[in-house]
């Protein structure tokens, strides 16, 4: 970064330290900061969308989707995370390149399966061999992306489904002697009244999402626990800057990054929970309604 | 005229487009050096950075690399994550069985036991070695206790916080531990594996041909062993 940083071995005390802390595998770990928001950023509505569709199947009275629904979340409830990842992201990867393949290689005669090998023609690899390193980065973190909301998604699922019937049944009936069909009355009365029953569960669910980020790096994806981990092991002098076994200051770093995303998490749902609560038949409600809120 | 521009257009397209299909992704592990680490630049590099661009010259082949996790390294191979895997991975008759390794690129190297002093238990006590490897197999032969780790870094971490009596890996990882750090090996060197090679899906003989020729004629003109003096030291047994 620096032009003084040319030649490390000939550094000390604090120059050396600031050109370390600029080296470019600190600017990646950097970067990486960056990574982790954006996946948080996009899974965490992914993840709901996931789950409110879940909770809406597992509530159906079509009996197929009702089933689906509950399969859904109960089997990926089951399964642990770290299996979960690693056969989701390489089954969905399969599945698209599968799909091309039938489209784009119709005259393709060799089989697809060869003993554990998966081979799809040129064309249909996804992807594609001569893409740039970046568009493997990004379709790789897509796939993370997928694997966080769809295992996310079946524990949000259950806890809407949950919230969903925790919505006072005296409420539904108010709707339905109104005249509301079952469709007007599941939009305008049960979901604004849920989300309140569902917070607890969602931001447990929030907090346990933002310290998973480190399964990314089983998909080639790397974050923060990966390059602090890297960054830290000890470093013999085949390194241009050696050093001892830092790790402790490096989680150290961490602990302080993921304890100001806890507090700041924390004041953000706090004050969800305020604007929810307002005009509930709950005892957050109530009190509310008493202060003349 | 104009069907002889045309013509030309059309040769140098497919030409192009040949050239293109011949990025070969290379799989590898980033974490276990002096064979392959990510520099301070954040780049691969080591011994098999090295040897690989040599190899992807000499093959005429554009060469792209790819950093993966151990654990799942074989897995995203065979699903066609990458095209090969160059990541200090000895040839065993069990990886052989799912993958097809080139002829090996480092002779059979001996592995070996570091520890914080000379009088540390290898037989009976506790051994940290990295998972899915061949030393890690080693001492559950032997009858020690294995502890695993996912990565080369912290087996040796482990040793230096009393967790493990002893680590086990490649003598050419340990040695610039030994040498710079507090370690000291432990006991005779135990030759494992068949040496290090490159792995292809078993479906892939082309490629795995052109890196298998590239490497003979390394070892041929004897700049194979001048990498090997390099990168692994003048002791690392040579071809």
């Amino acid at each position: 970064m620096f032009a003084s940083c040319a030649d490390p071995s000939t550094l000390e005390g604090l120059n050396w330290l600031a050109c370390y802390l600029t080296s470019g595998k600190h600017m990646a770990f950097y970067a990486s900061f960056g990574t982790v928001m954006v996946l948080l950023a996009v899974t965490a509505p992914a993840a709901l969308l996931f789950g409110f569709g879940g909770a809406m199947a597992a509530r159906s009275r079509i009996w197929p989707v009702q089933w689906l629904g509950r399969a859904y979340t109960a089997m990926v409830r089951g399964v642990p995370d770290i299996i979960f990842f690693l056969f989701v992201p390489v089954a969905l990867d399969q599945a698209f390149e599968w799909l091309r393949h039938k489209a784009k290689c119709p005259d393709w005669t060799e089989p697809i399966r060869q003993g554990s090998d998966f081979v799809v023609c040129t064309q249909a690899k996804l992807p594609l061999s001569t893409s740039p390193q970046w568009v493997h980065e990004t379709y790789g973190f897509a796939l993370a992306v997928l694997a966080f909301a769809v295992v996310f998604g079946a524990f949000a699922a259950n806890v809407l489904y949950g919230a969903m019937r925790a919505v006072p049944r005296a409420q539904m009936e108010t709707a339905e002697a109104y005249g509301m069909t079952p469709r007007q009355s599941f939009w305008r009365i049960l979901v604004p009244q849920m989300w309140v029953y569902a917070l607890p569960g969602l931001s447990n669910l929030w907090m346990i999402l933002i310290k998973a980020t480190p399964l990314l790096f089983l998909l080639g994806v790397e974050d923060i626990v990966y390059w602090a981990r890297e960054l830290g092991g000890s470093k013999t002098s085949i390194y241009a800057y050696p050093h001892p076994d830092w790790r402790l200051y490096y989680f150290l770093a961490l602990l302080v990054f993921y304890l100001g995303l806890t507090k700041l998490s924390e004041m953000v749902l706090g004050r969800l929970t305020v604007r929810l609560s307002h005009g509930q038949a709950t005892l957050a409600g109530e009190a509310q309604r008493k202060a003349g809120g | 005229m104009k069907k002889l521009i045309l013509g030309t257009a059309a040769l140098a397209l497919s030409a192009g487009m040949g050239l293109a299909q011949d990025v070969v992704r290379l799989g590898t592990e980033g974490a276990y050096p002096p064979y392959n680490f990510i520099n301070d630049n954040g780049e691969v590099d080591g011994f098999e950075r090295e040897l690989g661009d040599e190899l992807c010259a000499r093959a005429e082949l554009t060469c792209e690399w790819v950093t993966n996790d151990w654990d799942s390294i074989i897995p995203n191979l065979v699903s066609g994550n990458y095209d090969a895997i160059i990541a200090g991975m000895s040839i065993t008759p069990e990886r052989d069985e799912v993958v097809d390794f080139t002829q090996n690129y480092t002779p059979p190297s001996p592995s070996a036991y570091a520890a914080m002093s000379e009088d540390a238990d290898i037989e009976g006590g506790v051994i940290a070695a990295q998972t899915g490897t061949i030393q890690a197999n080693h001492v559950v032969d032997t009858g020690a206790t294995l502890l695993e780790f996912p990565n080369p870094d912290d087996t040796v971490a482990a040793v230096r916080n009393g967790e493990a009596d002893a680590v086990m890996a490649d003598k050419d990882f340990l040695a610039p531990v030994v040498e710079e750090g507090d370690l000291v090996f432990v006991g005779e060197d135990i030759p494992l594996g068949g040496g290090i090679g490159m792995a292809f899906r078993e479906s892939d003989p082309e490629l795995r041909g052109k890196f298998d020729a590239a490497i003979q004629t390394m070892k041929d003109d004897g700049t194979l062993n001048e990498l090997i003096v390099k990168w692994l030291g003048e002791d690392s047994p040579r071809f």
